[in-house]
């Protein structure tokens, strides 16, 4: 591909090439010589399972059991690589394609679908995982995660001096939301207020059907720039690479040094959500080149090449993906509404008269029926 | 220590005195705003504070309105307690979004995990004979939308109490300042502690009308800007020999029903005073409660006076755009003769 402005792979950070050959960078090689095999083979473990969860959360939309699913595929390694580099304390917002980063900020993947099943809104406690919930309006989330980084530079745990006691954030976006409003503000709050914050962008090269070429002439990563907010792409296909960058760019942000900008470039392989067509907007041929340069079937063919990645591995691997998708199967199926006043729960955290008084007239309306019924 | 007797104070200045109470009592309690430090923000309220309290508690921001409401969302996340300054009506709209879905919805879709302690006060209606953008009355738009606290103070009084009861209040308030009225005096006593009083009893007290008057003869209801119209009317009304009570709603949501369906019970006749545009505007809210609630007790319709369906006019109009004395007596004349 010789694509130009935001969809070329100009300047690149790659660490495996798309064939599976691990290749040196002069700056970010060393910011993944901690990675052993075992660190690789969990990196393809995670990814694997991932996507497991993926393809089932697809097959029980197609099969009525989830009003609709946002797939990951093809973003695997820029998710696990980037999120592997989170510690505890770190805090990440998340977009909501960020299946990857919750497993591994430790959510349970098949809970996530209480969003998509229409149960809840949002499916975990944020502060338990450090991982905030999903955000759906695009961009709107780089601001909280900016405030949050001030906040904890306000708290003095940032560039304490000690990296181990450092936290940073990081905050994930697509190429779309760059060209929203919120983000722009983002990236000048955290720019003026050197906030350790990390803006994660993943260009998948699609906002639904439209192609980054919309949204913009120029490399994404180049809007950091134009801030003053160092910048990097990288080729998030790579999850070796994406490691690297972010590892990179975190302990930038920890230590007390401001802001960083990665564009993560990859692909996504799969629709927007399931209510998506992408025959309407994209050709087989560029599925297919994007196919050969899957980010998981990548990794497996460099750890199969150095002699990595043994069979029993494999079967345990692919007997865990199994459980997972049963287990995700099982537990979607078994879940059931909350009573129908919990739909009143929490509006506010002190009690609000129309609240209140609505949801006693609801109570009562409701329990006409029954009371009708009984008689 | 702070001297605590009670003084003559202008409402800009009690408001004032509100915030630096509560940033004395809690540190983690941050202005943050377009022009709130060194100049003291363009009406003054936050004269001072920056000198006394420094930069990291005083905020000039980027001159960005979603900005500021958003990054206050994630300093909320990490207990802080902003208190955001939108420097007019007008300019919160590039904020309309932090605040509708995200600031309002936070508690809810975290079901109750994430609480947003944080305050907008927003000047807001006009009659100070401004440009565009500066003088309007966007309350109902918000008081529209689940999650949000809107509120308005009328009197010094109020706002130095009301402040810091939005500010102890865990959900997120829009604190609505009437700015012709910033200059207005009023006795303040300024003995309010709110050490003593809990967020829960401080969040109640802020949601309460207030009977600013009591009469027998029609319920005249108003907040913020039109209060001072509100109670001229009624020494009017009262010399002409119709006895007017006059209700300060104080907040919007939740709207007080139960103090206003308890004097439109008693008069029999209700009139509605605000400066927003009477269509779909609290005007109409308060119209469809006291119908559904006190129908039997109503001696006549529940009129409106307010602002028309225009943007609000250039400002040689404005006389005639806003509830003037005699539109408030006119429909109190409409009632009483109904």
């Amino acid at each position: 591909m010789d694509a130009q402005g935001p969809l070329s792979d100009e300047g690149l950070v790659q660490l495996l090439t798309h064939t599976g050959e691990r290749v040196e960078h002069d700056t970010y090689s060393a910011y993944a010589a901690d990675l052993t095999a075992d660190d690789l083979r969990a990196f393809w473990r995670d990814m694997t399972l991932v996507r497991a969860f993926d393809d089932e959360a697809t097959s029980l939309q197609r099969q009525g059991e989830l009003g609709l699913w946002v797939q990951s595929w093809g973003q695997e390694a820029a998710q696990i690589g980037s999120g592997h580099v989170l510690r505890g304390d770190d805090f990440a917002f998340p977009s909501y394609r960020e299946h990857g980063v919750a497993f591994t900020r430790d959510v349970d993947l098949p809970s996530i679908l209480k969003i998509f099943r229409g149960l809840e809104h949002g499916a975990w406690v944020p502060s338990e995982h450090n991982f905030h919930l999903y955000t759906l309006v695009i961009g709107a989330h780089t601001l909280h995660a900016t405030g949050y980084a001030m906040g904890l530079d306000r708290d003095g745990l940032t560039g304490t001096g000690d990296p181990d006691r450092d936290s940073a954030v990081i905050c994930y976006f697509g190429d779309g939301a760059t060209s929203q409003g919120d983000v722009a503000e983002a990236l000048t709050f955290a720019s003026v207020n050197n906030a350790p914050v990390v803006f994660f962008c993943q260009n998948n090269q699609f906002a639904i059907s439209e192609s980054t070429t919309r949204q913009s002439k120029v490399a994404l990563a180049d809007r950091g720039k134009g801030v003053g907010i160092p910048s990097v792409r990288v080729d998030g296909n790579d999850v070796i690479a994406s490691y690297a960058v972010t590892q990179w760019a975190m302990q930038h942000a920890r230590s007390g040094q401001g802001p960083v900008f990665v564009e993560a470039f990859t692909y996504r392989m799969g629709a927007h959500t399931t209510s998506d067509d992408p025959t309407r907007y994209r050709s087989k041929a560029d599925e297919e080149y994007w196919a050969e340069r899957d980010p998981i079937s990548r990794l497996r063919t460099h750890l199969e090449a150095i002699g990595e990645l043994s069979e029993e591995y494999q079967a345990e691997v692919a007997a865990a993906a199994k459980a997972l998708a049963a287990r995700t199967r099982e537990a979607v199926r078994s879940w059931v509404r909350p009573p129908v006043l919990d739909m009143f729960d929490h509006v506010y955290a002190e009690p609000h008269a129309t609240v209140e008084a609505e949801r006693a007239w609801f109570e009562r309306y409701d329990n006409s029926f029954t009371e009708a019924g009984a008689h | 220590m702070t001297d605590t007797s009670p003084s003559t104070m202008t409402m800009a200045s009690a408001i004032n005195a509100g915030l630096r109470a509560a940033m004395e009592r809690d540190p983690k309690v941050l202005l943050m705003g377009e022009d709130i430090g060194a100049l003291g923000g363009v009406f003054r309220v936050t004269d001072g504070l920056h000198k006394d309290f420094g930069e990291s508690r005083v905020m000039d921001t980027p001159l960005a309105e979603s900005g500021i409401v958003g990054t206050a969302i994630g300093l909320a996340m990490r207990d802080y307690r902003s208190v955001i300054e939108i420097q007019f009506d007008g300019f919160i709209f590039p904020a309309y979004d932090q605040i509708t879905t995200q600031l309002a919805k936070m508690h809810y879709r975290s079901r109750g995990n994430i609480t947003l302690p944080i305050v907008i006060r927003v000047p807001f209606a006009g009659g100070i004979g401004a440009v565009e953008h500066h003088s309007e009355s966007p309350e109902a738009l918000f008081a529209h939308t689940a999650g949000l606290r809107i509120v308005s103070p009328a009197s010094p009084q109020d706002a130095y109490d009301m402040i810091q009861q939005a500010i102890a209040c865990p959900d997120p308030v829009l604190f609505m300042e009437p700015k012709a009225r910033y200059w207005d005096k009023g006795e303040v006593d300024t003995s309010l502690v709110l050490d003593k009083l809990s967020d829960a009893d401080a969040t109640a007290a802020l949601g309460r009308a207030r009977v600013a008057r009591t009469g027998e003869d029609v319920t005249l209801v108003a907040y913020g800007p039109t209060m001072r119209i509100a109670l001229q009317a009624a020494d009017v009304a009262a010399s002409e020999g119709t006895s007017v009570e006059v209700i300060d709603l104080r907040s919007l949501s939740p709207l007080d029903s139960a103090t206003v369906i308890r004097s439109a019970k008693k008069t029999g006749r209700a009139v509605v005073v605000h400066e927003a545009p009477t269509a779909y505007g609290a005007g109409a809210e308060l119209s469809a409660r006291i119908t559904e609630e006190a129908f039997f007790h109503m001696e006549a319709p529940v009129l409106r006076v307010g602002g028309f369906h225009t943007p609000y006019p250039a400002s040689k109009f404005e006389h005639d755009y806003l509830p003037s004395l005699d539109r408030v007596l006119d429909a109190i004349d409409r009632v009483m003769t109904h």
